[in-house]
């Protein structure tokens, strides 16, 4: 087989716990929830766009705009990390848009995800040239990342943020822009790697066949909010 | 819960914007208005009297020399909004708004003092426009005794201030146009039956002055106290009160500095008279507004002054691109009598012989051009990353920026050579850098700004959760993507820098010179063919620092295509 890229050990994983959260707009209440994403589990949250389900994503990754309130915890494990930092949280996130960062090449893209514990660069290198070959994209490292078609940059950016050993997944309606057949096939890359990392995730989406292929729990908001 | 530390570090960095701009310039007020009043323990001056107040109101025509300068300034800035307004009024949304943008954003980089030797070459009675008709329009074999362009109702010099502000106040009404609601408002006024400038001028322009108010009055504040154009282009007998100051400050005469700093101060007054008196005119502009709105009249053809704005836009363009381009044929001229449109003959002499005495003030041009720029790169990077992405442009403490706008220079910048002579400070590379930098970083950061505020944030965040540092992600993530906007920020301070004039001589103490001093010193009685060259190599400067940042992408990231767009 190939070599290991570092994106399917199931170790250091850990549940993640969502405890009385609640962010507030303006005075108005988005989200109230309690819940626990144990470790390759996939909690869906539904909802209509401006219903503040990005909102969840945002506190959860630490990066909330000061103008929401917000209040409750999250903890990974029995580590508590609300107060912590986002460059601390270690959250992988996949954005609708792939947001491969346009001055590196395909392979820096993945190398600057891969933690600095990870030493020398030809080490690097052979890791982020397995974590390309892993998803059918063998001999990419030195593209530009815009000559890449949609769905090679989405697989691209799975593999990054795969590679961070992140301890937990946020995914903002990342399928929602690639065409009906390629939304497919990246649904399945994706939640079956996230299975296989052991990843808690969290998925946003307003596609009730997102919530349906994640197969995990689904809690709609927002719906009570219209009147 | 992010909340209390996001409001720490704005008002930290605020705090230290406030300090870097706001006290040079109050401290400069106090060089003005202490010695003013006699004060200048340095000069033997320890008693508080009114005697060089006196003294200054003694001056021969003075009273004219006040008066000329406040109506130029009034009038330009007029004229400016005026024609900026009628254009945009007229043409906002449309193909040929977009067209003409192109044409006016580089007169931007032009500095003041090139753009008034263009305007000069074009409209003096030997220059170029009189030349293309003569003799056979006008009959003219000899140049015409005309006082022109040192004319002494000021008219030259307001044209040659007009081509730089409408620029300015153009590119300025330009970033607060996105946030007018224009296409629903154009639909509205154009149901209900409005002209076009009528309409816009109803619907949006109360909402686009409130945004553009400060930029407006940066202009006549400007254009009140202008130095170098004045002595370019503006009366001579007497000049306006901002020429007589430098004149004065220039003296070798010890006791002349006590009347500069009088005149300085007359000069922070006839400001505040400007300012009391537009505002005055904001309100009957208000008020003719308000009953244009209420008489319900529709201003349907309004085709001819539509034209008349877009061409008046047009020709500011042309006349200083033709001006530099005659500046470049006189550096090249050989013998070029009165009637002929063209020189006999073309010789690199002039070029040949001015070069070597150029190249020094050239050094310095440039030394100082690119310390102030980076410097202020440097700590704009600083302020914006202190201040974060969250406080956005709403964010007060970015009106401080046209604090050193606000006040004329040559008071403040007066008031801070005498206190820097006071203090023993000799003048020098480092004096004239720190007041440059003072004058360049509003620019430089009104410019990096808005990009910086417009980069997606969610690179920085699928960064943070790599586990990245936030010093790390400014170097690795955001300064790479900004790479373009940092470089046309470093052109822009460079264009300043090179244009600065007043701080330069001032500070200077006349042992700096640079490119623009050098131009200015030559408009009284100079070679033209020299003065051709230096406010060429003026002018051309700032374009150059703009396309070699433009550059820059292409070479650093040749293999990716994204960054090079």
């Amino acid at each position: 087989m190939r070599e290991n890229a570092g994106t399917k050990s199931a170790n250091n994983t850990a549940c993640l716990t969502l405890s009385n959260i609640t962010i507030r707009l303006g005075g108005r209440m988005l989200i109230a929830l309690t819940a626990g994403i144990a470790p390759g589990e996939v909690l869906t949250i539904m909802g209509p766009s401006g219903s503040g389900k990005s909102s969840l994503l945002a506190f959860v990754g630490g990066f909330l705009d000061p103008a929401f309130d917000a209040g409750g915890r999250v903890l990974i494990g029995t580590r508590d990390l609300t107060e912590i930092a986002a460059n601390q949280r270690h959250a992988g996130i996949l954005f609708q848009d792939p947001l491969l960062f346009p001055h590196l090449s395909v392979g820096g893209n993945i190398v600057f995800a891969i933690p600095a514990a990870v030493k020398g660069r030809s080490a690097r290198r052979r890791l982020a040239e397995a974590a390309l070959d892993e998803v059918g994209l063998g001999g990419f490292y030195d593209r530009d990342p815009d000559t890449l078609s949609g769905g090679q940059k989405a697989r691209v950016a799975l593999q990054r943020v795969l590679v961070s050993h992140p301890r937990f997944l946020l995914l903002d309606e990342p399928f929602s822009k690639l065409d009906a057949a390629l939304r497919e096939q990246t649904r399945e890359l994706v939640f079956s790697k996230a299975r296989s990392a052991g990843l808690p995730t969290i998925l946003v989406t307003h596609d009730s066949a997102d919530a349906e292929a994640a197969g995990g729990r689904v809690i709609e908001i927002g719906m009570e909010e219209q009147g | 819960m992010a909340r209390p530390t996001e409001v720490r570090r704005t008002s930290g960095g605020n705090a230290l914007l406030a300090f870097i701009l706001g006290l040079p310039v109050l401290a400069g007020i106090a060089g003005t208005v202490l010695p003013a009043f006699g004060y200048l323990p340095a000069l033997g001056g320890s008693r508080v009297t009114l005697a060089h107040i006196a003294e200054l109101a003694g001056q021969p025509h003075i009273l004219r020399s006040v008066l000329t300068g406040l109506a130029a300034g009034l009038l330009t800035t007029a004229g400016a909004i005026s024609i900026v307004g009628a254009f945009v009024a007229g043409f906002a949304g449309t193909r040929l708004f977009a067209r003409i943008q192109h044409l006016v954003s580089p007169l931007l980089a032009v500095p003041h003092a090139a753009a008034a030797f263009a305007l000069a070459f074009l409209v003096a009675p030997s220059g170029f426009l009189l030349r293309l008709i003569s003799p056979e329009l006008t009959g003219f074999t000899r140049p015409p005794d005309w006082p022109l362009p040192n004319d002494p109702f000021a008219l030259t010099m307001i044209a040659g201030l007009l081509v730089k502000e409408v620029p300015f106040l153009f590119l300025v009404t330009l970033a607060a146009l996105p946030q007018l609601p224009l296409i629903r408002a154009r639909r509205l006024a154009a149901a209900l039956g409005y002209g076009r400038i009528a309409g816009f001028a109803v619907c949006l322009w109360p909402a686009l002055y409130r945004q553009i108010r400060l930029p407006v009055f940066a202009v006549l504040v400007y254009s009140v106290s202008v130095v170098d154009v004045a002595m370019i282009l503006g009366p001579k007998l007497p000049p306006t009160l901002p020429v007589r100051i430098a004149q004065w400050t220039g003296s070798p005469e010890l006791g002349a500095r006590f009347l500069a700093s009088a005149g300085a101060f007359l000069q922070i007054g006839v400001v505040v008279a400007a300012m009391a008196i537009w505002i005055v005119l904001e309100r009957i502009g208000k008020a003719v507004l308000e009953r244009l709105i209420f008489s319900g009249r529709r201003l349907a053809r309004d085709g001819a002054l539509r034209a008349a704005a877009a061409l008046v836009m047009t020709a500011c363009t042309a006349a200083i691109f033709a001006g530099l381009g005659l500046l470049s044929i006189w550096s090249f001229a050989g013998l070029w009598p009165f009637p002929d449109a063209l020189p006999g003959s073309l010789t690199s002499k002039t070029w040949m012989r001015t070069l070597p005495q150029l190249r020094t003030s050239f050094g310095t041009t440039i030394a100082l051009a690119l310390c102030a720029a980076l410097l202020s790169l440097l700590f704009t990077i600083l302020l914006l990353y202190r201040n974060g992405t969250a406080a956005g442009q709403r964010n007060p403490g970015y009106r401080l920026l046209y604090l050193p706008l606000l006040v004329p220079e040559i008071s403040f910048v007066f008031g801070l050579q005498v206190l820097m002579l006071s203090a023993g400070l000799l003048p020098g590379f480092a004096s004239v850098l720190a007041v440059h930098f003072i004058f360049v970083l509003p620019y430089v950061l009104l410019s990096l700004s808005a990009p910086w505020q417009a980069l997606d944030p969610r690179f920085e965040r699928i960064a943070a959760g790599f586990g990245k540092s936030a010093l790390s992600i400014l170097f690795t993530v955001r300064l790479p993507l900004l790479l373009r906007p940092c470089l046309t920020a470093l052109a822009v301070g460079f264009a300043v820098s090179v244009s600065l004039y007043l701080p330069t001589l001032l500070i200077g103490s006349g042992r700096l010179t640079t490119i623009t001093t050098e131009a200015v010193a030559l408009s009284s009685g100079g070679d033209r063919r020299v003065i051709g060259i230096y406010a060429l190599v003026q002018g051309l400067l700032p374009f150059l620092a703009f396309f070699i940042a433009s550059l820059g992408p292409q070479l650093l990231f040749r293999n990716r295509r994204l960054m090079r767009t």
